[in-house]
């Protein structure tokens, strides 16, 4: 049974505007990028929130002054530009000062991988989990649900330090429950069957893709593990590698440039050395730009990414 | 908490001694920008011993301290001799700057007490210090924020954005010191990407300004208290028009000083040998 579809940025947003009304030390900042829950935020904690225009160098820095001054700051734009337009300001000001100055910054960017399928590679995220990985002290967050999403507000503004959090621009059904806090600490969550001999990884979007292709493989009488990753630079890689361990066969998927330091180094740098027995495959976009409008499923097919494509590459792997 | 009028001296004769400290550290550490820190020596010796800045040496975070950011961060080797004189941390260090286990870099960090944030990477000083001047605005603070930036520095983009945003929200607790010594690296500003007419410039986008010798410590202390104490309803700007290597004959005359060093022999006739 499906739930509806709910957008991660609302739910996200819903939880900050809730919790601004009782917490005077919560402030928001917008690159001149809205949505419906933020108009409440504006509307109701005037003094709490303001749009710095399209300038995400200045919405970075101004995020920074207000955070040394105590506030928890939220900072929100679209995604690859919060985080690449403005890298050198999140290096400087976030990554490096943050070691020195406590703060609580939280960047959230909206339009993960293809969500935004028909604006092209200007509007696409396709490297800002391995950008945002390199650098130290920054949290990389990916939600594959608005539950996740939701729960994830909550933690930022509970947990000090600077993360950045890559929302999907589309409604999307939830995965399951709301991630418990355990699973939030831990940085993934699990489904399927434990035990299983075949793993599938992956985030945000492509894991409502990979729980189809466990469908199809379960359908077939091959019990499948899927991990969710919601933490893609502090996931706890001690205990992932645990559960892997009866794993002969590991797919990982995700919605970026394969190669170049995004889940795929987070698991080819912690959890393959430890796991020799396991065969590993990765999925993901080939280090190319795409002018093609969407759909996006049609974005991802063309790259090999799709519920059957996958599900024959396990097959594949488990018979290599 | 002090505004700092318990020196011995005259701000002209602390600005001469600290600029001849500056010369003896970049003697002993020539990996340090020694032509940008001269220029701006007299306004450091303005803030922290003309009443201007408040700090509290013991209690470097104090939240009732005015936040200084030296933006152009690697033209502030000229600063470590005050942090010290004012007791921020020992003046045994100042032997010590560039030397392995040292916390005084060729370009400082914030930790080093004294400093705000990371700086030298130009161009972030005023998109941070416009946070920090919202958030004590909003707070209800009356501390100031100071921001000292270097002219090169203004053709780094983000301080146009900076500069727009803080006229927007009316920061009247926001001072930008412009160390207008009219060189960046390689040539003459005015040669790479001209300024003027800098005054015109930010006065357009909405600050006030004024424009001052920044090496005349009397005109330089009156302006920016004039500057800070305005009833302006925004940010304000100080031009100190400066010369780059402010007291090297050698470097003043060289476009291309930023880079230069001195070697010892120099430093020493500079300032007469005494340590």
């Amino acid at each position: 049974m499906s739930t509806p579809k709910r957008r991660m940025r609302d739910a996200f947003l819903q939880v900050i505007k809730d919790r601004m009304g009782a917490e005077s030390d919560i402030f928001f900042l917008t690159g001149d990028f809205g949505s419906p829950v933020l108009d409440g935020v504006r509307r109701d904690f005037a003094d709490r929130f303001l749009n710095v225009g399209i300038a995400e160098q200045n919405l970075v820095n101004v995020a920074t002054g207000l955070a040394l001054e105590g506030y928890r700051v939220i900072a929100y734009a679209i995604a690859p530009f919060i985080t690449m337009r403005c890298l050198e300001q999140i290096r400087i000001n976030l990554a490096i000062l943050s070691q020195v100055r406590p703060m609580n910054v939280t960047l959230v960017g909206v339009g993960a991988g293809y969500s935004y399928e028909v604006s092209g590679p200007t509007h696409q995220a396709l490297e800002d989990m391995a950008l945002m990985r390199a650098l130290p002290n920054i949290g990389v967050w990916s939600p594959a649900d608005a539950a996740t999403a939701a729960a994830m507000a909550n933690r930022a503004l509970d947990t000090p330090g600077v993360r950045y959090v890559r929302l999907d621009s589309h409604p999307l059904p939830d995965l399951g429950p709301a991630p418990t806090p355990q699973e939030l600490q831990c940085g993934f969550r699990l489904s399927g069957t434990t035990g299983a001999a075949a793993a599938l990884v992956s985030t945000g979007y492509l894991s409502h893709l990979a729980a189809g292709v466990r469908d199809e493989l379960e359908a077939g009488g091959l019990p499948v593990l899927t991990v969710d990753m919601m933490d893609l630079a502090h996931a706890d890689m001690t205990e992932l590698t645990t559960v892997l361990a009866p794993c002969r066969n590991i797919l990982t998927m995700e919605e970026g440039f394969i190669g170049c330091g995004g889940m795929d180094a987070l698991l080819m740098l912690h959890a393959t050395p430890r796991l020799p027995k396991a065969k590993w495959a990765h999925a993901g976009l080939q280090p190319h730009y795409h002018f093609e409008i969407g759909p996006r499923d049609a974005l991802l097919a063309a790259q090999g990414i799709s519920r059957s494509a996958l599900a024959a590459r396990m097959i594949e792997l488990i018979n290599r | 908490m002090t505004s700092a009028h318990q020196h011995s001296g005259s701000l002209r004769e602390l600005a001469a001694r600290f600029r001849a400290d500056t010369l003896r550290i970049h003697a002993q550490a020539p990996e340090t920008r020694v032509a940008s820190s001269l220029s701006a020596v007299e306004i450091y010796t303005c803030l922290f011993y003309g009443g201007l800045l408040r700090h509290n040496p013991a209690n470097p975070r104090d939240p009732a301290r005015d936040r200084l950011i030296v933006s152009k961060g690697h033209g502030s080797i000229s600063l470590y001799p005050i942090l010290a004189d004012r007791g921020f941390f020992s003046p045994e260090e100042l032997a010590r700057v560039c030397r392995p286990g040292t916390f005084l870099g060729g370009i400082p960090d914030p930790i080093i007490p004294g400093y705000e944030t990371v700086n030298g990477s130009l161009g972030h000083g005023p998109g941070v210090g416009t946070g920090m001047a919202i958030a004590l605005q909003r707070q209800g603070s009356d501390r100031r924020v100071v921001v000292v930036v270097g002219d090169g520095e203004l053709h780094e983009g983000a301080v146009w954005e900076a500069l727009l945003f803080a006229a927007q929200q009316k920061l009247n607790n926001l001072i930008l010191i412009v160390d207008d010594n009219g060189r960046c690296m390689m040539d003459y500003t005015s040669h790479v990407v001209d300024l003027a007419p800098l005054p015109d410039k930010l006065r357009a986008f909405g600050w006030s300004v004024e424009e001052v010798n920044g090496h005349d410590v009397d005109a330089l202390c009156a302006t920016l208290r004039r500057s800070m104490e305005c009833s302006f309803p925004g940010p304000r700007a100080v031009i100190t028009h400066t010369i780059k290597g402010k007291g090297a004959p050698a470097l003043e005359d060289d476009p291309l000083c930023h880079v230069r060093t001195l070697t010892p022999g120099e430093v020493e006739e500079l300032t007469g040998g005494a340590p």
